[in-house]
């Protein structure tokens, strides 16, 4: 109820900027939404938009520092992509911006860390076998005792205390970016975990957790395979290889297609108020009723999702360590 | 397209913070978590282990108690019963002796009685004899001396007195 409240002040806020005699260019709204940006743009008011500028870190001949508005000065220009390229070749430069996506995984990796550690502080001074914890390390405790106990249920007993504070992290960073990402205003909004970056990068993580401690008879299993013929084990060797590669791909197109679809879903919903602008005052009206309705159907559906999709990855995740580690 | 290309700035933060951060969770966040609520975990385990085998014993303690209830109940009744026995067979036998007793009192009494009686008896004759000689003492003096005719009513008195002392007898 309170996303939809939000979403309709967002859309009243927002309505000046769309002049009803102009068409809507959705698709540029929603991408402009989902992608990423040099600086972070919150609002307009009066015309004028509201933004936090963010530097531009440019790695390319030495590092040079500006902001977006300041690229022509130092030599550099945008592609039709919207990124930073050098102006005199026309090539990406190694472009290390603190972008709106940057800044927020800043942040909410900051208040991860605080989180954590203020419920590891609660641990260390009570007694957990004489008190119950309040709070937010009450709070905490049941996420944190969820991975752990999946950890030992896909992993085993012997190995799972090495591999449960992997997990724990991964779960509560996408679950805190999934929810960070439904929040319609500044301290989120950022689409972090429907960016493919992002999702790759954690992927990644769990690869090489996976393949770089794996037991002696996963390595075999993976490249010689003693249960099926001699002549067969290459051809399994190439096959299993694959798989092991595929693994992380399908870890980062389903975390990401899940959150950014989410969004896009959501954006839609708003975009058609504006659409129907141009109706008339009661097609407007009617509709408006209709797709906040959606949108608070939407948005609670993402908090499912949200929670689903961290849940997903960190039990695929526990499952394929749990192979790995199999002896 | 732009949306599936991984943006390599974004790839390298997210790298570098999430590994910063996953480093110092690792060292001082999750580890304290975890072992905290293993330990509690444990801890709950055995508590539940504790009060499951008390309860076992629990079961057999009662089932004890009732089983050394059941003997002593068993025990007492024995008990009641043989006692029950020694009082009728004790009242009995007193009976019987009280019976023999007072037979033999009563045949001893009625003994004793007859022995009585007849020195009663004895004593009574010899009484009467006396007082009849007395009598007879007194009567003589006053009329043996002048009449004859006396000697007839002495007869007829000493008759008298034979006849009476044989209807006494």
């Amino acid at each position: 109820m309170i996303l939809g409240l939000l979403i309709s002040m967002m859309l009243l806020q927002a309505a000046p900027a769309a002049p009803a005699e102009e068409d809507v260019n959705v698709a540029e709204i929603i991408f402009e939404h989902i992608g990423d940006e040099y600086e972070w743009h919150i609002t307009e008011w009066k015309g004028k938009p509201i933004a936090i500028p963010l530097p531009c870190i440019v790695i390319d001949n030495g590092i040079h520092v500006f902001t977006a508005h300041h690229a022509a000065e130092n030599g550099y220009t945008f592609n039709e992509n919207g990124k930073l390229i050098n102006a005199a070749t026309g090539k990406r430069p190694f472009d290390i911006s603190i972008t709106k996506n940057v800044l927020s995984l800043m942040m909410s990796s900051l208040l991860l860390l605080i989180v954590v550690l203020i419920t590891a502080r609660w641990y260390k001074k009570h007694d957990a076998l004489k008190e119950a914890p309040t709070g937010l390390a009450n709070a905490m405790e049941s996420l944190i005792k969820m991975v752990d106990e999946m950890a030992l249920e896909n992993i085993g007993e012997k190995d799972y205390r090495k591999y449960s504070p992997y997990l724990c992290m991964a779960f509560l960073w996408i679950l805190l970016n999934n929810f960070m990402g439904i929040i319609p205003f500044f301290p989120g909004g950022a689409n972090l975990t429907g960016n493919i970056a992002i999702t790759l990068t954690l992927a990644l993580f769990t690869f090489f957790t996976v393949n770089l401690t794996g037991s002696k008879h996963y390595y075999k299993e993976l490249l010689w395979n003693p249960d099926s013929p001699v002549f067969l084990r290459p051809v399994m060797a190439v096959i299993e290889v694959f798989s092991a590669i595929m693994k992380p791909v399908s870890l980062t197109v389903r975390l990401f297609a899940n959150m950014l679809a989410g969004h896009i879903m959501i954006l839609c919903m708003v975009c058609v108020i504006f659409i129907m602008a141009k109706y008339g005052p009661l097609m407007c009206g009617g509709m408006t009723a209709v797709s906040v309705l959606f949108g608070i159907f939407l948005d609670a559906l993402e908090c499912l999702v949200a929670f689903i999709q961290a849940y997903v990855f960190t039990t695929l995740s526990s499952i394929y360590i749990g192979l790995a580690r199999s002896h | 397209m732009n949306l599936v290309t991984p943006d390599t700035g974004l790839l390298f933060w997210m790298v570098v913070i999430f590994g910063i951060v996953f480093l110092l969770l690792w060292k001082f966040g999750f580890p304290i978590i975890t072992s905290s609520l293993e330990s509690r975990n444990k801890r709950i385990q055995k508590s539940l282990d504790d009060a499951r085998a008390l309860e076992v014993k629990m079961q057999e303690w009662t089932a004890d108690h009732a089983r050394m209830l059941e003997e002593a109940r068993k025990e007492q009744s024995a008990i009641l019963r043989e006692a029950t026995d020694a009082k009728n067979k004790i009242v009995a036998d007193a009976k019987v002796q009280a019976q023999e007793e007072a037979d033999k009192i009563l045949s001893k009494a009625r003994t004793e009685i007859a022995a009585e009686k007849a020195a009663a008896l004895a004593d009574v004759r010899r009484e009467v004899a006396v007082l009849g000689v007395q009598i007879a003492e007194k009567i003589l003096r006053k009329e043996l001396g002048d009449d004859a005719g006396n000697a007839e009513y002495m007869d007829a008195v000493v008759k008298e007195v034979s006849r009476q002392k044989d209807s006494v007898s």
